[in-house]
């Protein structure tokens, strides 16, 4: 058994929210950087230079890269050896969501109720969601969710004999459907299977996987192949105004679903990608 | 369809100047333009219909479509970027009916919206969405004249130099987002048979 302080985790996921809105992981600069070198239009060249220009800005200034920092959703692995004390964990990831961004000058995108709209005016509460592993770690993943990009996903509930082909279908009509709104280069992520809550949350996960890793999984590493290749067909292009990248990576992730079903979700993000990762 | 050169314009503009932009024009503003989003656009319309009046004359303005993060010591503001246009869409054709020159935003308007851009005469311009930072240094100083219970939602003036943008909607309903994936689409319509 291990025991560690609930105030460690309000500490750590402070710091995390406000990397992850000023430094972009690294694989996501050289998913920029190689895009820039490939585009074939001139003002969608013109834009990516100026993404990249934003994110050194961003970085030397502190300036966050976007200024929708998001909703801030969390993921977190709990080793199941693992003993917390000193407080509630809950309420310790809401007071480093708090802190992060009212210290880190990060902008309050909250509001209390769907409908009465009040700012709840230090960004929470967070959106979290839990695992339990084995061992005694603890793994944080703060992923800052802006909602240009989050208002245009989807999910889908299909049949099965819509198949693979339904599937893809119900990608780039997101996609297409999404067009400028959702600031291309977005990233897509997709989930298949499962149920309407697990195909969504498999499609947030998915975001957080590593540029240019792919499925593990053959047949889904050649769908991913071909729907980034179909989307950067598409023409939309950066910032929706005509050219060849218009997406960054297509990650997928799979799981069981029943017989009756064939759940798809797209979780599109923009370009900024955000994701801040720590094992305690 | 648009010069792609880069040109240089004052704001607030008038109708003359808006007929010139075509859209895909590259243009860099400068002067004085106003913040208003989601929360600030259904006050302003509520305001118009009880009471008839505006927290400040639309005339030839240029309304930009951004909440920003908060500035940090000796800065005029924080991140700066363009928010999704649709989601003011219901409110815009009432503003621009009413005088409004331009929007700054980034993202796909309704038809309603673009009869109200060719009948008025005005320009529907994006920035570049996610470049908050970058576009932050073209923001001179900026003060909260409305709404300021709203935080972020607040209506603030801006003064701007060089703010760069690019015309996707003109003033004759020429629309960038619709004829460039044209130009670089590989296939011809993606084919949806979902809802």
């Amino acid at each position: 058994m291990r025991t560690i302080a609930v105030d460690v985790i309000t500490e750590n996921i402070k710091e995390m929210c406000i990397e992850a809105n000023h430094f972009l992981p690294e694989d996501m600069r050289q998913a920029l950087d190689s895009a820039t070198q490939s585009e074939q239009s001139p003002l969608g060249r013109q834009i990516l230079e100026q993404l990249q220009e934003n994110l050194r800005i961003a970085g030397k200034d502190m300036i966050p890269i976007c200024q929708d920092t998001g909703m801030a959703v969390i993921f977190i692995e709990v080793g199941q050896d693992v003993h917390f004390e000193g407080g509630s964990l809950e309420e310790a990831i809401h007071e480093g969501v708090r802190r992060g961004y009212v210290e880190g000058y990060l902008r309050k995108s909250v509001v209390s109720d769907p409908l009465i709209r009040e700012n709840t005016r230090d960004n929470t509460p967070a959106i979290i969601h839990y695992q339990i592993k084995p061992g005694d770690q603890v793994k944080i993943i703060v992923a800052p969710k802006g909602f240009g990009s989050e208002n245009m996903s989807r999910v889908f509930m299909l049949k099965p004999a819509d198949g693979i082909e339904g599937v893809k279908n119900a990608i780039l009509t997101a996609v297409r459907d999404a067009g400028p709104n959702a600031c291309p280069p977005m990233v897509i992520g997709v989930g298949i299977g499962g149920t309407f809550e697990k195909c969504a949350i498999m499609a947030k996960q998915a975001l957080a996987r590593e540029a240019g890793v792919h499925s593990s999984i053959p047949y889904v590493k050649e769908m991913e192949d071909e729907m980034l290749a179909a989307i950067n067909g598409s023409g939309i292009g950066p910032g929706g105004l005509g050219g060849t990248t218009t997406a960054l990576a297509v990650n997928i992730n799979t799981y069981p679903t029943h017989i009756a079903g064939l759940p798809v979700a797209v979780n599109i993000c923009c370009h900024v990608n955000r994701h801040a990762v720590r094992v305690l | 369809m648009g010069s792609e050169q880069n040109k240089h314009l004052n704001v607030p503009f008038d109708r003359e100047e808006a007929i010139k932009l075509k859209a895909g024009d590259y243009v860099y503003l400068s002067g004085t333009i106003y913040t208003a989003r989601d929360a600030a656009h259904k006050r302003m319309y509520e305001a118009l219909q009880e009471k008839g009046e505006l927290p400040f004359d639309l005339q030839n303005n240029v309304i930009y479509y951004m909440g920003p993060s908060p500035a940090r010591e000796g800065r005029p503001i924080g991140s700066a970027g363009p928010t999704t246009a649709s989601r003011m869409d219901k409110y815009t054709p009432a503003l621009l009916d009413l005088g409004l020159r331009g929007m700054i935003g980034k993202g796909k308007r309704n038809a309603a919206v673009v009869d109200a851009i060719i009948k008025n005469r005005a320009v529907y311009f994006a920035a570049v969405g996610g470049a908050g930072a970058l576009l932050s240094r073209s923001i001179v100083s900026s003060e909260t004249i409305a709404f300021d219970d709203l935080g972020t939602e607040a209506i603030r003036r801006l003064e701007i130099r060089d703010f760069p943008v690019v015309v996707v909607i003109d003033s004759e309903g020429n629309n960038l987002y619709e004829t460039a994936i044209l130009q670089f689409g590989l296939i011809d319509k993606v084919n949806s048979t979902l809802p």
